[in-house]
């Protein structure tokens, strides 16, 4: 094994590949310029849009109440939503938006409240449209209100305590430390991004690399040089995997950085849709240790990549082969995103799910040493199989010369 | 030294199953001499001489270049071996100077060598102009003279062209004819395949008519006249070949 001869191989792929605009574009554009519009642009989208849904004055509809001068009386002076003539076609207006929501007062409620007799008010709301939520959360708090205060009232009639109907209260608060919180946030989304861009940064410059020489006739030239080709594939795959490495560290960093530009905007935001994302913070160590889980998932996709693309005659053809890798890898990788999936032996037998679970798991602050040991090294194991499959394609004839 | 012994190569092919596209291939060419191997499209030229240079590895038989043999010791052989096709591109986004450096640095040399190489070689081809000048904004021409320069690097004692004047122009084709001429007066031992008889004519002392993957008739341009009892060689290469 000549060192020397692969770093040549390395050190010439290198400086071709930083003077490719494509592989720049793809190695250092893209993760710079993506994940601040990820993270600030969306962040700062979404915020101002829950904020805009916030400030409007919801439109709603009263059914029934004409018996009940009192309550309409005090709806109607409500400044936060604003009440429009009642039809019997509220149901559809809801659904197409034209108003947000709509309340049916029972009959004879004001005489019912007076009497204590029981009733139900129904607010009628478009569920999951956020700002049908707004109305119907304005027009429930209302109705809340009112209820309290008519529990209040009468208990004073009767010279009872408050704390007749409410013997206690009940009262939630985290415990979990910061990092465990903004992990369940952001702890599926992170190892998602670096195992994407681990996988794309690699992808041009092992088509470049390999079917990118074979079209420019590059490929006989450098295999008439007294190069072995175990050395050839190694110093080629070094380089890819360096582009693949350096557009997650990259992307990390950008994200890092945009992150905590995002955050304070939104903080200059200052409204209930900042809240979740305050909260979230990542340690450092957590970051280098999701690297360290998804280096060797890194290298796997580099020998796996200059293997396939090796295979392709062309440019066009290695993409044609490539794209499809993209759902092999983006599947068991959103799979660790989905609520339920959580370690267990057998997944930490499966690549890319297995990195995208554990990373999940460190940046949520936990470690489970026998797993990370067992993802690590079933992870270099199939590393190792894909650089030996690559340095094995890269002695056959058949596919060097494939025409 | 060149020394082809029996030279096999088969190619399994979708649709017509096993090829050969070499078959049992021997010839002999010595140093500060330049052999010819004349034949048609798909005659077996580039895969002989592919072999010659290791690219391909032959299926039977075998071939002693520079005193190694090419199955046994490939990287040996291709250290003491220049190639020279129009498959042999340039790294367009590499300098003449890298491109020539790289291949220096492949072939084992050391720095202060590797300058005072480059630095003869570029006067001598008068390269020096567009040393710095990436490969893929330079002319045909210039294009060539670094191709040469990549196989020279190292001084090479055996010359492997194969079709190198195919796709040139008649400048850019007498450089490369004059270039392989400048081997012969250096010692070197050259091979080179071509499809164009007046360059066998001009250049060759020995020339090998290939066929079907075969080498059908073999000799100087004297020896094939006397025994074809013609004097064009396009007329003794019609007669090889179909008989």
């Amino acid at each position: 094994m000549s060192l020397r001869n692969i770093g040549i191989v390395y050190r010439k792929e290198l400086v071709d590949s930083l003077r490719d605009r494509r592989t720049l574009i793809s190695m250092v554009a893209v993760p710079l310029l993506l994940m601040p519009l990820l993270t600030i642009g969306m962040g700062v989208l979404s915020a101002k849009l829950v904020g805009q849904a916030m400030e409007e004055v919801p439109e709603v509809m009263i059914l029934g109440g004409e018996d009940s001068p009192k309550l309409r009386a005090e709806l109607e002076r409500m400044e936060n939503v604003r009440i429009v003539p009642a039809k019997s076609d509220y149901a559809e207006e809801i659904s197409s938006k034209q108003i947000r929501a709509a309340v049916e007062i029972p009959e004879g409620f004001d005489t019912k409240l007076a009497s204590g007799a029981p009733m139900t008010v129904k607010i009628y709301m478009y569920e999951g449209e956020l700002k049908s939520g707004f109305g119907a959360n304005r027009l429930q708090k209302f109705f809340r209100d009112l209820r309290d205060r008519a529990i209040r009232e009468r208990l004073e009639a009767r010279q009872l305590p408050e704390s007749l109907v409410r013997p206690f209260d009940i009262e939630q608060q985290n415990v979990a430390p910061a990092e465990k919180v903004g992990g369940a946030v952001l702890g599926g989304l992170v190892p998602y991004f670096v195992i994407l861009l681990c996988l794309t940064g690699a992808m041009y410059p092992a088509m470049d690399l390999t079917a990118g020489e074979k079209e420019r006739g590059t490929i006989e030239t450098i295999l008439c040089s007294p190069v072995s080709r175990t050395h050839l594939v190694l110093g080629k795959f070094l380089m890819v995997l360096t582009a693949s490495v350096a557009t997650a560290v990259l992307s990390i960093s950008s994200m890092a950085v945009s992150f905590g530009v995002g955050k304070k905007m939104l903080l200059g935001m200052a409204n209930g849709a900042a809240d979740a994302a305050l909260q979230i913070t990542m340690t450092g160590k957590a970051v280098i240790s999701v690297f360290f889980m998804v280096l060797p998932l890194a290298v796997l996709f580099s020998a796996a990549l200059l293997a396939i693309a090796l295979f392709a005659k062309s440019f066009k053809e290695a993409q044609s082969y490539i794209s499809p890798l993209m759902i092999v890898v983006v599947l068991p990788a959103v799979a660790a995103l989905l609520p339920g999936v959580e370690l267990n032996t057998t997944l930490a037998l499966v690549p890319v799910l297995n990195t995208s679970l554990v990373s999940k798991e460190i940046i949520t602050g936990t470690y489970h040493w026998k797993y990370i040991a067992l993802i690590f090294a079933s992870s270099c194991i199939y590393a190792a199989a894909a650089i030996a499959i690559a340095v094995k394609l890269f002695q056959r004839e058949d596919v060097l010369f494939r025409s | 030294m060149i020394e082809a012994q029996n030279l096999v190569k088969r190619f399994r092919d979708k649709k017509r199953g096993e090829v050969c596209a070499v078959d049992r291939v021997s010839f002999r060419c010595r140093p500060g001499e330049i052999y010819g191997l004349l034949g048609a499209n798909g005659a077996g030229k580039t895969t002989t001489l592919r072999m010659l240079a290791t690219i391909l590895t032959p299926s039977e038989g075998t071939a002693i270049v520079a005193g190694y043999d090419v199955k046994r010791e490939p990287q040996k052989v291709r250290s003491c071996v220049g190639f020279l096709s129009t498959a042999t591109a340039l790294y367009g986004r590499l300098s003449a100077q890298e491109m020539v450096e790289y291949f220096g640095r492949l072939h084992g040399l050391d720095e202060p060598t590797l300058r005072r190489r480059i630095d003869t070689i570029f006067e001598r081809l008068e390269m020096n102009d567009f040393r710095n000048r990436r490969c893929d904004k330079l002319s045909t021409g210039m294009k060539q003279k670094v191709s040469i320069a990549r196989t020279l690097v190292h001084d090479p004692s055996v010359m492997i062209f194969d079709e190198p004047t195919v796709g040139l122009d008649v400048m850019a084709a007498r450089a490369i004819v004059g270039f392989i001429r400048e081997c012969r007066e250096h010692g070197k031992t050259v091979i080179f395949s071509t499809h164009v008889m007046s360059e066998v004519e001009k250049l060759c002392d020995h020339i090998g008519i290939i066929h079907g993957g075969r080498l059908l008739a073999e000799g100087t341009l004297a020896e094939l006249r006397l025994r074809f009892g013609k004097q064009d060689l396009e007329d003794i290469f019609i007669e090889v070949v179909e008989p």
